[in-house]
């Protein structure tokens, strides 16, 4: 079972069984959207409150496997706080994290979070998601949230 | 128990000798598509190695002889189905070609705007997809028998669900809940009220007899990768009648009796509908699956796929009771193979996953169905389905792996 290990290691199933950050927030204030994996129907609704440039609140709704799932409450948890600048560099991190495999799986790629992949970003517990690149069908899974993350900031700031 | 000498049919498909993980591959996606028997990769192999020319056109010997071979697969074919002439079997690229044939020759050339196309709400969207595009397009009604507790068609209100409706278009066999429709009772039903009748017959060409003219339907459409042969190629079936009111689909060679600068003349059928090179040497393994089938004959596989379905059945209510939800009827005589299920709160692709590792082929996801999805309130389910190379073994190995899953994720 090594390569299912791999993929399912204990932190990702702790986030799957108690995910952190569900719930709602009005909208507005808060920022709503949504992103699916028409592939397998995984879905995540993400509500942000963005306020003088940092990600105040955030909070998640939706369904699906335990990797998307997972990664969504550790993204939720990695950028709740953080400055939109800095949360930009996370998420640039993580997908370079992810990236070798998912350049030919249509990711969505938005302008403003390309760029070079920040070296001075610790990932913490976001690194156990590696796993998933072992199995390169997943890895839409794993970056469904922060996919829908960058589109959240970039209707909200303007891509700023 | 079984009526099939099974050990002697794995035999036949060389990719079950094949380990993934260091496990023996057990293969129960064949709802999606069936594997392969040598004896049609021989038929394949020996035309592209001994008689491989285009269909139609050459004089010269090998010419005539990949012809022979490519209409004598036609003829199995159309045989096997029950159909009164050959010349009624329109080769495709697939089942979902074949709707979208209809829809686009019959469909434009028939309906206005306004008229009615009834579907169920257990369809696969190859046969919801078609239609939709074409009631955009003609301002067309869609209408929908949905489905009862127990996974049947509600047939409550059909009569005036098809009052005024020009098509009725469904399935034989739910590829998500297994559930067998009555076809000959759907189609009169149809015919009484003026309808049409197209029946997408995916699931149950495969596994049990089919006669088109007991049926009485006017459209079928069927696929050869689920039935043993090889993928790229499917078919309609339709009443010569039809075909020969029906104008030309796709442009091109074959399709056309004369051509000249100011325009065209179609020619007959079934060729007015196969523009193009044909998938010449599918359609010649498809003729060998359906030579490989008869040879067993249609009411064992159904026989041998009963049984299995129903020691599947019991197993998962035995080991895993109210934790594991099946969607589609219980009773096997209503039901074909494809069993769906959800286990408790695991997504259905991480039990795919975890399976995967005892090298268990399962799909995971809407099955191509999410307006039924959307009907059962499931975002995904796990589906098991089997097919005469499948043994009670390779459902306790299921079972088995299922339990891993279960205490891989702690339910």
């Amino acid at each position: 079972m090594s390569g299912l290990e791999d993929l399912y290691r204990e932190i990702i199933l702790d986030h799957y069984r108690a995910p952190r950050n569900r719930g709602t927030l009005s909208v507005p204030p808060a920022h709503q959207v949504e992103g699916f994996n028409p592939l397998c129907g995984d879905e995540v609704v993400l509500y942000l409150d963005i306020s003088d440039g940092a990600i105040t609140d955030i909070t998640t709704a939706g369904q699906g496997c335990s990797i998307s799932q997972a990664s969504t409450s550790m993204m939720s948890n990695a950028v709740k706080g953080k400055s939109v600048e800095e949360s930009r560099k996370i998420i640039r991190a993580f997908k370079a994290l992810m990236s070798v495999h998912e350049s030919h799986l249509q990711g969505a790629e938005n302008g403003p979070t390309e760029g070079p992949v920040p070296d001075d970003v610790r990932l913490g517990d976001l690194e156990a998601l590696q796993g998933v690149v072992k199995f390169p069908v997943r890895i839409k899974c794993a970056t469904l949230a922060w996919n829908t993350l960058i589109q959240g900031l970039d209707e909200t700031s303007g891509g700023s | 128990m079984s009526s099939l000498s099974v050990a002697k049919i794995q035999e036949d498909f060389p990719i079950l000798k094949r380990e993934v993980n260091g496990k023996r591959l057990v293969y129960l996606d064949s709802a999606s598509s069936s594997q392969t028997p040598t004896s049609v990769l021989d038929a394949m192999n020996n035309c592209y190695q001994n008689t491989y020319a285009n269909v139609h056109r050459g004089v010269y010997t090998i010419a005539e002889e990949t012809t022979s071979a490519f209409e004598g697969a036609r003829l199995a074919i159309s045989r096997f189905i029950g159909a009164s002439s050959p010349s009624e079997v329109v080769f495709t690229r697939n089942a979902t070609e074949a709707v979208n044939l209809v829809a686009q020759t019959w469909g434009r050339t028939n309906l206005k705007p306004g008229d009615a196309i009834v579907l169920t709400q257990m369809e696969h969207h190859a046969n919801i997809v078609p239609w939709q595009m074409l009631a955009a397009e003609l301002d067309l009604e869609l209408r929908w028998i949905p489905i009862t507790p127990d996974y049947q068609l509600d047939l409550t209100n059909l009569e005036s669900l098809l009052s005024g409706a020009k098509l009725l278009a469904f399935s034989s066999m739910s590829n998500v809940l297994g559930t067998i429709n009555d076809v000959p009772a759907l189609v009169a039903a149809a015919h009484n009220a003026g309808a049409l009748a197209l029946v997408d017959a995916c699931q149950s060409v495969p596994n049990l007899p089919t006669n088109v003219v007991t049926d009485n339907s006017d459209f079928m459409v069927f696929s050869a990768h689920k039935m043993l042969g090889p993928s790229g190629v499917g078919a309609l079936w339709a009443r010569a009648e039809l075909l020969e009111a029906m104008p030309p689909f796709l442009g091109g060679g074959e399709m056309i009796r004369d051509v000249t600068l100011e325009g065209f003349t179609t020619n007959e059928i079934p060729w007015k509908f196969e523009a193009g090179t044909p998938a010449i040497v599918e359609v010649i393994g498809w003729g060998a699956a359906v030579d490989y089938l008869e040879k067993i004959g249609l009411a064992a596989v159904r026989e041998h796929e009963a049984e299995l379905t129903a020691y599947a059945l019991d197993a998962l209510a035995d080991r895993f009771g109210k934790k594991l939800t099946i969607y589609g009827p219980l009773d096997i005589a209503h039901r074909g193979s494809a069993i769906s299920f959800l286990f408790e709160d695991i997504h259905a692709h991480d039990i795919s996953q975890v399976v995967d590792e005892e090298a268990v082929c399962v799909r995971a996801g809407h099955h191509c169905a999410k307006p039924l999805m959307r009907v059962l309130g499931v975002p995904a389910t796990t589906r098991a389905s089997f097919y005469i190379y499948n043994d009670t073994r390779d459902i306790d190995i299921l079972v088995d792996a299922l339990v891993r899953a279960e205490k891989f994720f702690g339910v």
